[in-house]
């Protein structure tokens, strides 16, 4: 396993040519050093570092733009996936405009994902499915830290244990929610995981520093 | 919970797991009673939580490809292919034909060894012995084909991204056609058993009641799902795998009860056997691998890619930065959102039928605590 291998703490991994345009590195990089590249004999063609998503345009498309207007900053499809592009305010309206309007009505999945070096911090994803149209596409939306996002409980049901998880992993908390608690991890719980600055080693090293009074068990 | 519970004379506060043996795993539900009467509940989840997606931004895209089977750890072949679809669709990349029936043959016995296990604990909540000893002696065939196809019997890590790992063994179509021959009346079995038994038929009737619209506002899949009459099942609205050649039927309930969605489970393997006598007659010759890279660099993107589980919808959502290593690697667990609903179904119920609802949601902690 890459990261087990690696030598702890004692010198800086080495800087690695050609590979600026990486990912954001949070503070927890030092603890995960990127995996052994291979030889750069044969440079790979260079991807870019933004999604190759192109516009999209269709009936719903037109529906929602007239109706939201600038509220929404893009409609875009990637590998035949569509998504639109919200403002945060505007988010519940749309997921509500969608639902009856549109039979958008089926909230798939409510996620996160981490951005830290970007300010605003957060893409929210909501994931939603028509059984009348047989589509799926996502509402994404960015906030930065701290925003309280509202509920989408009082439009799917579903969305209050999905967005107690995204609370539990992200520390996003949801304003209008019934039950705004941590469900998968235990109440008393610090810090939240899937931010990209919890390394997976922090709980290790503090145990091991309580109880065995060591520096690191890694 | 609010405190006024604990000093309210006529509600009683029960606790139900998570050491309970109709839990099927570590479900804790708390139950408030009035009598017999179910007035309300809280489930308590996450004692199986082992942070799988955090894992899965910590190692590279094939190294996380065995994580996937410890989620759903009795369909642990449907996971698998959920995964490696996802990936495959990052990479804009399709698994060669003989991958992809023999993916659907495995993911459909899977299906059936999933609802194997699913009928013999239900049936063993409700008091019917019998019917545990039989699903496992028909689940135990299916496992030896897994065992002697990629040697594990459980966590099978039966695919690779891009295709398939180990070629076919000698002998694989007969062992699966002789299984298919062997079940179909075992299923008869079954229901002769069960289906008109009246002790099963009056503590499945009527109970734990959920509607095509409750469903929907709940994001319920699967079985349950189609037990409440909508007919919608992945492999016919978006195929993948090339499900859309094969001739099946989604079977439907219509009530929405306990006993419908026994009835739905029960006409799925029928029509998972149907699949795989059809897949079986024609694998195609050919490669098993796609053209993958050695070293799987995404390009920057996301994708959601969902299929159809036994327990309902899988959905994998992925993102990747151009690194070795999933951004952020999502799953949408079946489970964890069916047993959302729980709380509207039993409420209003007797405490005896919260057992009987476990059952039929067909629940799996690993899956639902990650």
């Amino acid at each position: 396993m890459a990261d087990e291998q690696k030598p702890v703490g004692s010198e800086p991994p080495p800087p690695k040519p050609g590979e600026t345009a990486a990912k954001p590195e949070p503070p927890q990089a030092a603890a995960k050093p990127a995996p052994p590249k291979p030889a750069a004999a044969h440079a790979a063609p260079k991807a870019p570092a933004v999604m190759a998503a192109t516009p999209w345009e269709s009936d719903l498309t037109g529906q929602v733009k007239d109706r939201f207007g600038e509220d929404i900053s893009e409609f875009a499809t990637y590998l035949g996936q569509n998504f639109l592009v919200v403002k945060p305010d505007a988010v519940i309206p749309v997921l509500e405009f969608l639902k009856l309007e549109a039979d958008f009505d089926y909230l798939v999945d409510v996620t996160a994902v981490d951005y830290p070096s970007r300010a605003e911090r957060f893409d929210l994803v909501y994931i939603l499915y028509s059984f009348v149209r047989n589509e799926r596409i996502r509402v994404k939306t960015r906030i930065p830290e701290g925003f309280r996002p509202a509920s989408a409980v009082k439009v799917h049901l579903t969305a209050n244990w999905l967005e107690r998880e995204v609370f539990d992993m992200f520390g996003i908390e949801f304003d209008g929610h019934p039950d705004m608690r941590r469900i998968l991890l235990p109440e008393e719980w610090e810090g939240y995981p899937l931010r990209k600055d919890y390394s997976i080693l922090q709980q290790d090293e503090k145990w091991v520093k309580e109880n065995l009074g060591i520096e690191s068990g890694q | 919970m609010p405190e006024s519970t604990f000093l309210d004379s006529t509600e009683l506060v029960l606790n139900m797991g998570p050491q309970h043996p109709s839990t099927h795993g570590v479900l804790r539900v708390i139950l408030k009673l009035d009598g017999e009467k179910v007035n309300g509940t809280e489930c308590v989840i996450g004692y199986l939580h082992r942070g799988v997606e955090k894992i899965g931004e910590n190692r590279t895209y094939q190294q996380f490809a065995p994580y996937v089977d410890r989620m759903d750890y009795v369909a642990a072949v449907s996971n698998g292919l959920g995964y490696c679809l996802a990936v495959e669709k990052l990479l804009n990349i399709e698994a060669p034909p003989r991958a992809q029936v023999t993916r659907v043959i495995l993911t459909e016995l899977n299906r059936i060894a999933s609802h194997l296990l699913w009928l013999g604990t239900h049936a063993l909540d409700i008091g019917a012995i019998t019917p545990v000893f039989y699903c496992f002696r028909e689940r135990e065939e299916i496992l030896k084909i897994y065992e002697n196809y990629c040697g594990a019997r459980l966590t099978t890590h039966a695919f690779r991204i891009g295709g398939l790992q180990y070629e076919l063994y000698d002998g694989f179509e007969e062992q699966t056609k002789a299984f298919c021959d062997m079940f179909l009346p075992k299923v008869d079995e079954y229901e002769e058993l069960l289906t008109n038994n009246r002790i099963w038929v009056g503590r499945l009737k009527g109970v734990g009641i959920l509607t095509g619209e409750e469903c929907k506002e709940y994001g319920v899949t699967g079985p349950v799902l189609r037990a409440a009459g909508v007919k919608w099942d992945l492999r016919k609205a978006q195929p993948y795998s090339g499900y859309e050649q094969y001739d099946f039927e989604i079977p439907t309930g219509e009530n929405g009860d306990t006993y419908d969605r026994y009835m739905v489970r029960m006409q799925e393997m029928r029509q998972s056997v149907r699949i795989i006598r059809q897949a079986v007659d024609k694998i195609p010759s050919g490669p098993i691998m796609g053209k993958v890279p050695k070293v799987i660099k995404p390009p920057v993107g996301e994708v959601y890619v969902s299929i159809e589980a036994p327990k309902g919808e899988l959905g994998y959502f992925v993102v990747s930065d151009n690194s070795t290593q999933p951004y952020r690697l999502r799953v949408r667990p079946p489970s964890f959102i069916n047993l959302q609903a729980l709380d509207r179904m039993v409420r209003g119920g007797l405490v005896a039928d919260v057992v009987a609802i476990v059952g039929t949601l067909d629940i799996v902690l690993g899956e639902v605590d990650r």
